[in-house]
């Protein structure tokens, strides 16, 4: 049978046949190769793909999701991409950090418009692949520039691709006390004596808002202790923020800590992302700011980040940010993304109520009370693996297996039946 | 005290200053010979037809969004584009041992491929093993594969200065001498920055000894239909490495034969034994993709997806590729017989010769720094020119500088 095969090849080239291709087929580069396991996050849409149940309810990946279970492009997005068609613009190569226009508006959008770093020309900030791209390569820079500590220090629990992106970087990965199981909240004290033995100069890892996976924010007063701790411990401070605008519904409430440990004098590394809050998600629209010493630091740095960008994808794609610009430098178009934020953000807020409403309807006499206070996209049900499980297999529910849901695919269609499988799985 | 007071300055990527001092200078005449990019003859950027249309296409559908797209990428993307390099028909397709990644861009294909190779292959983690790239080389090459973790980036004999053409016996004689299982960056054509093809008979060669020492095969096909203007032609090689029954990578880049440069369309094929090694190399590269980009962008995968899988669309496609292709016959031929008669010393017939977006003229560096601050004609320090910056209006200007540059530098 092989030797049909070849000899089929060979006519269609007109060579002659050699032995040694033969040979050579027993054997493979990739023997050793081991089967890599599914991503934890992103698997979970693909399960969820396979279940014909017609029940199924997806709350895997943070993707927001309307009122009917469908995708939502938001409509700021589609004028601002026919402004963006009918320009007929050219395709050239972006700078290796980005579109210049997407990146003034990120930083301004994150640090408020006069923010003094901004008018000072301390900051860079560059055009990344998303929030994944823009914490890559901020751990590059970390891995390459900052080799007095190696350490990065992240909440417990964080989103799950952190530890691997700073890892693979070259980084070790710690962490801090964060979420309290027990009250489903924030752990406070735990988490600022754990940052209090935290050695000097290490990286800290802070989720700006919205926290990933629980959803659970420090308060104000909490964020103020915090900044002045991690200012004594002489920690750098590096802020993921991946949900402005989607937590409270406000881009400056939710920017509020980022300004705030600027303000207290820390020069901190920042990454965001415009996945969620814009629905642009597959354009990969991102950005990566360090906050610097002054405006010879920044362009020190620029310099270092362009060497470390160029040999990963040479420059970023120009779609998504062109519409991200677009929409951030158009008042018109500006005003209705705020609009528009706030109401997914509240579509988000109505369900968290409605989920506790039903679970109380069922005859749920758990404490749900932490559903209505987390915020942001996720919420940490407080379910266990095995529950997670029975909702999976039983309910065609699909979820992380830390009980984290994403309260984007919860609809006021789908809602009672979730809130009967989870009473099932937990009474 | 600043964390990053030990940051130093680092100098920037050259082809991108070149065409930053050329933004600059106030010379009407000037003329940007650099970066690879196509040009018209108006010396303008070209957004071709079929994308355009595309593009219309794509804005006016209301059942698409901006959802993420799979790690791997756009399904539909990834088998057509490696369609095109490894034909319809390809056998190893058939076979089902062929996958691939959609990256961004020809960088981001050559990065993800490097990663895997560094974990995965010659051992675990092997970062010894060691990466061949030609002398001389596309400037990025060499950062790939060191950022990717490889400690030893050497160069292969490719291009012979004096001859202006091929070092084949140079080339095979690395090939020979090199650690077996080193990795070999190939050129599929119009080679970056000679312009410098092996012929069919030397690819055979190389073959036959990469097979016999077990030499890893990673194409980058960058140009594929640039070239010679058919996309057949232009991938003769990649398909006879296939025949031969290599395991390997191809790097594809849809930046230059769709115009589609800043949407960072890339496809990194992997032809496999068979399909559970296969299952198993994709499932790796998922990983790594993962911790570098999550999955790769959408726009423009989606135009080049639409473009090849649609009958119409496709030969509207090739058309377009073909345009461009001729446009560089033209200008090469145009450029060698205008230095011919004006009679500047040595020979030009290299500029035909050569292949693809460029071409390595053979100027020294001070004849290129003359050119640069005399004439305002920019170039490479290697004296690699793009033939996409020359026009029916800048030609006489340029063909007579080079000649001044000549005679008066040597």
């Amino acid at each position: 049978m092989a030797l049909l095969k070849s000899s089929k090849i060979i006519s269609t080239v007109g060579v002659y046949p050699s032995l040694g291709a033969l040979s050579i087929r027993a054997s493979s580069w990739w023997s050793e190769v081991q089967m890599g396991p599914p991503d934890p996050i992103l698997g979970v849409s693909e399960a969820y793909k396979r279940d014909t149940n017609p029940k199924k309810i997806n709350l895997g990946v943070g993707a927001y999701r309307d009122d009917q279970g469908k995708p939502f492009v938001l409509s700021c997005v589609r004028k601002a991409e026919a402004q963006i068609a009918s320009k007929k613009m050219d395709k050239e190569y972006l700078a290796i950090g980005g579109l210049g226009d997407f990146n003034k508006a990120c930083a301004k959008l994150a640090l408020g418009d006069d923010n003094e770093v901004i008018k000072s020309g301390r900051n860079i900030t560059v055009q990344t692949i998303s929030g994944t791209g823009s914490l890559r390569i901020g751990a590059n820079f970390l891995s390459r520039f900052h080799t007095e500590a190696r350490d990065v220090y992240l909440p417990k629990p964080s989103w799950g691709n952190h530890t691997p992106i700073f890892r693979d970087a070259g980084m070790q990965l710690k962490a801090y006390t964060y979420y309290d199981p027990k009250t489903c909240g924030f752990d406070f004290q735990g988490a600022l004596n754990d940052i209090s033995k935290i050695p000097a100069k290490s990286v800290i890892m802070l989720h700006a808002c919205a926290h990933n996976p629980t959803g659970v924010d420090p308060r104000p007063d909490q964020w103020k202790e915090i900044a002045e701790l991690v200012k004594k411990r002489n920690l750098l401070v590096f802020f993921d923020m991946a949900y402005q605008g989607f937590a409270s519904g406000d881009i400056d409430r939710d920017a509020w800590a980022v300004r705030y440990f600027i303000e207290q004098g820390h020069n901190i590394l920042l990454s965001q992302s415009f996945a969620k809050n814009m629905g642009l998600y597959g354009e990969r629209v991102g950005g990566f700011t360090v906050v610097c010493q002054d405006a010879e630091e920044a362009k020190r740095v620029e310099s270092q980040l362009k060497i470390l960008i160029r040999p990963i994808y040479s420059n970023p794609p120009m779609n998504g940010a062109r519409i991200a610009a677009t929409i951030l430098n158009t008042p018109d178009l500006y005003k209705e993304w705020l609009g528009e934020v706030h109401g997914m953000a509240n579509r988000i807020i109505t369900m968290r109520e409605l989920l506790v409403a039903n679970l109380k309807k069922e005859g749920s006499t758990k404490n749900w009370q932490h559903v209505i206070d987390q915020i942001g996209m996720f919420c940490f049900t407080g379910l266990k693996p095995d529950q997670v499980e029975r909702l999976t297999k039983e309910f065609s529910v699909y979820m992380t297996k830390d009980g984290r849901i994403s309260m984007a695919g919860v609809t006021s269609a789908n809602v009672g039946y979730l809130a009967q499988g989870i009473h099932t799985v937990t009474k | 005290m600043s964390l990053f007071t030990e940051v130093p300055q680092a100098s920037p990527v050259a082809v991108f200053k070149l065409t930053n001092d050329f933004k600059e200078d106030p010379n009407p005449k000037k003329v940007n010979l650099g970066v690879g990019a196509y040009r018209t003859d108006e010396g303008l950027p070209w957004v071709l037809p079929v994308v355009k249309k595309v593009e219309q296409i794509i804005v006016a559908d209301p059942s698409l969004n901006h959802e993420y797209l799979p790690i791997l990428g756009l399904p539909e993307f990834r088998s057509s584009a490696s369609k095109i390099a490894l034909g319809e028909d390809s056998p190893a397709i058939q076979e089902n041992r062929v996958g691939a990644v959609q990256c961004l861009g020809g960088t981001g294909a050559l990065r993800i491929g490097a990663e895997f190779l560094r974990r995965w292959y010659n051992g675990n983690d092997n970062t010894r093993t060691p990466v061949y790239v030609s002398a001389p080389t596309w400037e990025n090459h060499n950062a790939v594969f060191a950022s990717a973790g490889f400690e030893d980036v050497r160069p292969y004999k490719y291009w012979n200065a004096e001859k202006r053409g091929l070092d084949l016996s140079g080339f095979l004689g690395d090939l020979e001498s090199a650690p077996k299982r080193s990795i070999f960056v190939l050129h599929a054509c119009a080679h970056n920055p000679t312009g410098t093809d092996p012929s069919h008979v030397d690819w055979m060669q190389v073959a036959e000894v990469m097979k016999r020492r077990k030499l890893f095969v990673f194409f980058d096909s960058a140009y594929q239909g640039f070239a010679s203007g058919c996309l057949e032609k232009d991938a003769w090689a990649v398909r006879y490495f296939v025949t031969q029954g290599f395991e390997m990578f191809c790097a594809q880049s849809f930046s230059k034969n769709f115009g589609l440069y800043n949407e960072r369309v890339g496809n990194l094929t992997v032809v496999a034994r068979d399909a559970d090694n296969l299952k198993r190399v994709l499932s790796q590269m998922e990983k790594i993709v993962r911790v570098t980009w999550s999955n790769p962008p959408c726009q423009g995968a989606r135009l080049v997806a639409v473009t090849l899988t649609d009958p119409e669309l496709f030969a509207e496609w090739k058309a377009n590729v073909k345009t461009m292709a001729e446009r560089v016959l033209l200008m090469r031929s145009s450029l060698r017989s205008k230095l011919e008669a004006l009679g500047t010393p040595g020979t030009w017939d290299h500029i035909t010769q050569q292949i693809g977006m460029f071409s390595f003229t053979g100027l020294n560096p001070k004849q290129v720094e003359y050119l640069i601050s005399e004439k305002s004609v920019y170039l490479m320090a290697s004296g690699r020119i793009n033939m996409c910056g020359l026009t029916t209006k800048n030609i006489d200007y340029v063909a007579e500088s080079i000649h001044e540059s000549v005679v008066n530098v040597q």
